[in-house]
C-alpha cells in the first residue's frame, strides 16, 4: 500500500515515515512542498495521503483529488464514517488523511492511529525543545542580573539570588522576568556587567 | 452568568469583519457572547475544524457549506447558516500583461466588453495549446461560480478554453506575480495587495456579474446549532449589531485599524480601508475610484440568509459538476435558515422579509419588498446578463445557460 506524505515541516514528515516503516509499511512517498503539488502527488498514485491539518496546499490538493474522481482514481476525502473518534483524535492531533475509494478500513486505521503518535511526539518534542530554550534564556540573564546586584550592593551570590527570589514572590512574577527588568534597566543607567 | 463562548473559525479576509468586530467592540460581550476566533489559510481547514468540533461556526464561502451538507467530495454533515456575512466583495484580477492584452481602462469596465476581449486573447491562447489560466479560492466557492457564470455568458467555456485551479486567498497575488495564473477571482484585500504590489489589474469587481450575489455565510453544524440555539440566536444578534456598526462611515478607520492586526488579516490598513469604502484602486499606481456596494453588508436585509441564494449556488454546483436532484436541491435550500435570523431578530426593528426566497436577478430597480417587522426596501440585484432565477424551476434554468 503506497503512503504519500505531504507536510510543511520536513522534520515531521521524516518522524512520519521513520514509524511507517518501522511498521513494516515501507512504500512510501514524501512529497517535496516546494514542488508542484499535484504533478507529484499524481506520479506517485498513492492510496493513502497524509496531509498536516494545517498545510496551505489543502484547497488545492482537495480540487485535484475532485478532478481525478471524475477522471479515474476516486479518492475518498477522509476517513470518517465508521471512525469517528480516530478521525476526531487525527484533527487534534493535527492530521488529514485522504484514502482511496474502497480502501479497506481495518487497513486504515493502523496508519492514521501511527500518524496521530508520531504527529503528537512531534508536538512534544517541538514543546521541549521551546522549553528548554526558555530554560538556558531564563538562566542566562539570572546570572547576570545576580551579577549585577552582587556589584551594586556588595553581596554574595547567594545573597544576591535570594532578593531576586524574594522579590518575584512578593511582586507575583517569576524570577526570570524580575531578572530581566534589572538587566535592561541597568543597561539603560550605563551599568553593564 | 459566564459568556456563552464561540469559537469562531476564519480565513484572513475583509469579510471575516463581523465576528472580528463584534468581538473587539462588545456587541457579542453586550448579547452574553464571547467570540473567540481561530484563524487558518485554507477553506479545508476552516470546514474540518468546524465538523469535528474545534471550532463552533465559521466563517465560510457559503457554496462550502453546501457541499458539505449534500456529502459532495465527503462524507454529508447536515449544515445551518443562520446569518449572511455580506454579498460581494470579490474582484477578479488580471496579471498585468492579460490586462494589457484585452486593453483593461484606467476604471472598471463593462462585463461584455471585457469579455468579448478577453475571449479573443483565450481562443488565441487555446489554440496555441498554452491556455489562460485563472484561480479561484476553492472549487466551492462563489468566486468559482461568479467567474465561471461571467466566463460562460461571454462564451467562454471554463475547462475547455480556459483552465481554472484553486489558488487559497493569501497565495492568489504570489500565484499572479509568479505566472502561475493569468487572472485570480478572490476576496479582498487580496486583489489590491496584488495591485499595489504591481502583479495585478482589476478587470471586474463581482458585483458588476451579480449585483447582489451571496458570499460568505455564517455556518455552523446543524445539530450544534439545534443544541446552542439560545446561544445562537444571541450571536446572530450580536454579528448583526456589529454590521450596523461596520457599515456607518464614521467607523471605517476604526474597522480598518482592527482588521488589519496581525492576530486577523495581518494586511496593510491601507488595502482594508478601500474595501471597507468601496474605493478600489484597479492600476497600480493609480487614483483609487468609488464603485457603491463593492461590499454589501448590512442595508437591505442583507444579512438574511434567502433560501434562493442557496437554490442559485445548488444550480451553479450542478451546472459545473452535473448531479442534479430534487432531494438535494431541498437540502441545500434547507441550508440556509432564515427561521433562526427571524427569531433572533424579531422585535428588534431590523427589517424581517416576509418570504424565506425570492427571484433572485429580477429587480432593475429599488422596490419595497413584503416585510413582517420593519421597512424593507430591495435594489437591483440583476445579473450582468439580465437573466433572472426562479428557486422553483432548477432545471429549467439550467436548461437556458450557455
Amino acid at each position: 500500500m503506497r503512503i504519500a506524505i505531504i507536510d510543511t515541516s520536513s522534520t515531521r514528515a521524516a518522524i512520519i515515515s521513520d514509524g511507517l516503516r518501522e511498521a513494516g509499511l515501507t512504500d512510501l512517498v514524501v512529497i517535496d512542498p516546494s514542488g508542484p503539488l499535484a504533478a507529484q502527488v499524481e506520479r506517485a498514485a498513492p492510496e493513502v495521503v497524509l496531509i498536516n491539518l494545517e498545510n496551505p496546499s489543502r484547497d488545492v490538493l482537495e480540487d485535484f483529488f475532485a478532478m481525478s474522481r471524475a477522471l479515474d482514481r476516486p479518492i475518498a476525502m477522509f476517513v470518517d464514517q465508521s471512525e469517528p473518534e480516530a478521525t476526531m483524535a487525527a484533527v487534534d492531533a493535527g492530521v488529514s488523511a485522504y484514502v482511496v475509494d474502497g480502501l479497506a478500513k481495518q487497513r486504515i486505521k493502523p496508519i492514521l492511529d501511527l500518524a496521530v503518535r508520531r504527529f503528537q511526539a512531534f508536538s512534544r518534542l517541538q514543546a521541549e525543545l521551546a522549553e528548554a530554550k526558555t530554560a538556558l534564556a531564563d538562566r542566562q540573564v539570572i546570572d547576570r542580573a545576580k551579577a549585577i546586584l552582587m556589584r551594586r550592593r556588595s553581596i554574595d551570590e547567594p545573597a544576591a539570588y535570594a532578593l531576586l527570589r524574594s522579590h518575584a514572590m512578593t511582586s507575583n512574577r517569576r524570577i526570570a522576568e524580575v531578572a530581566e527588568a534589572i538587566v535592561t534597566s541597568a543597561q539603560l543607567m550605563g551599568d553593564l556587567p | 452568568m459566564s459568556a456563552d463562548l464561540f469559537r469562531i473559525g476564519f480565513l484572513p479576509l475583509v469579510d471575516a469583519a463581523l465576528p472580528i468586530l463584534a468581538q473587539e467592540l462588545g456587541f457579542a460581550e453586550a448579547e452574553g457572547v464571547e467570540i473567540a476566533l481561530v484563524r487558518d489559510v485554507t477553506w479545508a481547514a476552516v470546514r474540518d475544524r468546524l465538523l469535528y468540533g474545534h471550532t463552533d461556526a465559521a466563517h465560510l464561502v457559503a457554496p462550502l457549506a453546501i457541499a458539505t451538507a449534500l456529502g459532495r467530495d465527503r462524507p454529508a454533515v447536515p449544515m445551518a447558516v443562520p446569518f449572511v456575512l455580506g454579498l460581494n466583495g470579490n474582484a477578479i484580477t488580471f496579471s498585468i500583461a492579460l490586462g494589457e492584452a484585452v486593453g483593461l481602462g484606467e476604471t472598471l469596465g463593462d462585463p461584455v466588453a471585457i469579455g468579448a476581449a478577453l475571449k479573443a486573447v483565450a481562443d488565441r491562447r487555446r489554440d496555441a495549446g498554452r491556455p489562460l489560466r485563472f484561480g479561484v479560492v476553492h472549487r466551492h466557492s462563489s468566486h468559482n461560480y461568479m467567474l465561471r457564470y461571467w466566463l460562460a455568458g461571454v462564451g467562454i467555456r471554463p475547462d475547455s478554453d480556459v483552465e481554472i485551479v484553486v489558488t487559497s486567498p493569501p497565495f492568489a497575488a504570489d500565484a499572479l506575480a509568479a505566472g502561475e495564473v493569468d487572472g485570480i477571482c478572490v476576496g479582498e484585500p487580496w486583489n489590491s495587495i496584488a495591485v499595489d504590489r504591481g502583479v495585478g489589474r482589476i478587470a471586474l469587481a463581482t458585483a458588476q456579474i451579480w449585483r447582489r450575489g451571496v458570499e460568505k455565510v455564517l455556518a455552523m453544524r446543524a445539530d450544534r446549532a439545534e443544541a446552542r440555539r439560545d446561544g445562537v440566536l444571541r450571536l446572530i444578534r450580536a454579528v448583526h449589531a456589529a454590521a450596523a456598526h461596520f457599515v456607518d462611515p464614521q467607523t471605517v478607520e476604526q474597522s480598518a485599524a482592527i482588521l488589519s492586526r496581525p492576530q486577523y488579516l495581518d494586511a496593510p490598513v491601507d488595502a482594508i480601508l478601500r474595501a471597507i469604502t468601496d474605493r478600489i484602486r484597479v492600476v497600480p499606481g493609480g487614483e483609487p475610484i468609488h464603485y457603491p456596494d463593492f461590499m454589501f453588508q448590512y442595508r437591505e436585509a442583507a444579512n438574511f440568509p434567502w433560501r434562493s441564494q442557496a437554490a442559485w449556488l445548488y444550480a451553479q454546483m450542478v451546472r459545473w459538476e452535473g448531479q442534479f436532484s430534487p432531494a438535494d436541491a431541498a437540502i441545500a435550500q434547507g441550508v440556509f435558515r432564515p427561521d433562526l435570523y427571524r427569531a433572533a431578530l424579531a422585535g428588534s426593528g431590523a427589517p424581517l422579509p416576509g418570504a424565506s426566497s425570492k427571484l433572485e436577478g429580477a429587480l432593475v430597480e429599488p422596490i419595497g419588498a413584503g416585510s413582517t417587522q420593519g421597512r424593507l426596501v430591495l435594489g437591483s440585484d440583476r445579473f450582468f446578463d439580465g437573466r433572472a432565477f426562479d428557486p422553483d424551476d432548477i432545471a429549467g434554468y439550467l436548461a437556458e445557460l450557455p
